[in-house]
């Protein structure tokens, strides 16, 4: 019983950590960092709508470039 | 209290939950073509099971529910988890194109789970589609109902959009298995990105223009983008193989 709980304990920040981090951690902290500035700007009654989309673009470029050096 | 009329509401109620009816159906059918059907399903289930405690529970304090946080945290999931769909699907079309169209998908980059027991990893998709589109829904029913006097029309107005699109998805989730797994990830990864992009960023209180019609300028932008990054990467697979 002690096993099973324990393999749980394991397995779910494992499974949260693949499923928001996966194989490349620049891309999450992108997204985060991104959030972050998004609500200050809109905290300041700054359009910041376009941000998200631009941060979803390029981090992806760098994540492939990454990936492509890499190999 | 004056009641609004049977039409006017129904339709209303209909058309508003009939937006997020779509977005829910092409989360959880894009996942299952992607990752298997029985545990999206199961997740779509424990979803729908999820939101009828919520709705027993709440019943008309429904509206109370702080939907923004949720759309945060709900968009933010679905914006990192998409995004690394959307890099594989990028890296794995430009390296094999679009091979093996209209056969039984079937690929190197399989990405169906074909393990023992439950993929969490499509549970979680699905069960996160359905609770947050399925409480939209619940709180458009409510909200137009108290607002016209009418919960009858409202109800019937939110459950045929949801029942119409959810049968819409039945029937066109057989054609998505002749499309290669590699393309089908790029397009659900596109998918899960603009879903995740819009919650995320209307979740912290931001003001989409056109509202909810920002999705579709999002999923062009980023199929754009998908289409050039493709065309770079042969590119520089081509001048490897010429250096070579």
């Amino acid at each position: 019983m002690n096993g099973r709980i324990w393999s749980w304990i394991i397995a779910v920040p494992r499974f949260l950590y693949n499923f928001i981090v996966g194989d490349d951690w620049t891309v999450a902290v992108a997204v985060v960092a991104g959030l972050i500035v998004t609500g200050i700007l809109n905290a300041n009654h700054i359009v910041a709508w376009w941000l998200m989309p631009i941060v979803a673009i390029v981090a992806t470029a760098v994540s492939i470039q990454r990936n492509y050096a890499a190999k | 209290m004056v009641s609004t009329g049977l039409i006017p509401v129904l339709v209303t109620t209909f058309l508003a939950s009939a937006v997020e009816a779509v977005e829910m159906v092409a989360i959880v059918v894009g996942v299952g073509a992607t990752r298997g059907w029985r545990s999206t399903i199961f997740g779509a289930v424990s979803g729908f099971a999820t939101l009828a405690v919520v709705v027993l529970a709440l019943g008309l304090a429904l509206r109370q529910i702080p939907i923004g946080p949720l759309r945060l945290v709900i968009g933010f999931l679905l914006l990192v988890f998409g995004l690394q769909w959307f890099r594989k699907g990028i890296v794995r079309v430009a390296a094999q194109g679009f091979a093996g169209m209209g056969a039984a998908a079937s690929d190197q980059f399989d990405e169906e789970w074909k393990g023992p027991g439950v993929d969490w990893t499509g549970w979680f998709l699905a069960w996160k589609g359905v609770v947050l589109e399925g409480l939209e829904i619940a709180i458009i029913v409510v909200s137009f109902g108290a607002a016209a006097n009418n919960y009858r029309a409202a109800l019937v107005g939110g459950a045929s959009a949801l029942v119409i699109f959810l049968a819409l998805g039945f029937v066109i989730q057989r054609p998505l298995r002749m499309i290669p797994r590699s393309f089908l990830q790029l397009v659900v990864g596109t998918l899960l990105t603009a879903f995740g992009t819009f919650w995320s960023v209307e979740g912290l209180g931001v003001d989409w223009p056109a509202s909810d019609a920002a999705i579709l300028g999002l999923l062009v932008v980023y199929a754009v983008t998908a289409m050039l990054y493709i065309a770079r990467q042969r590119r520089q697979s081509t001048a490897v193989r010429v250096a070579a």
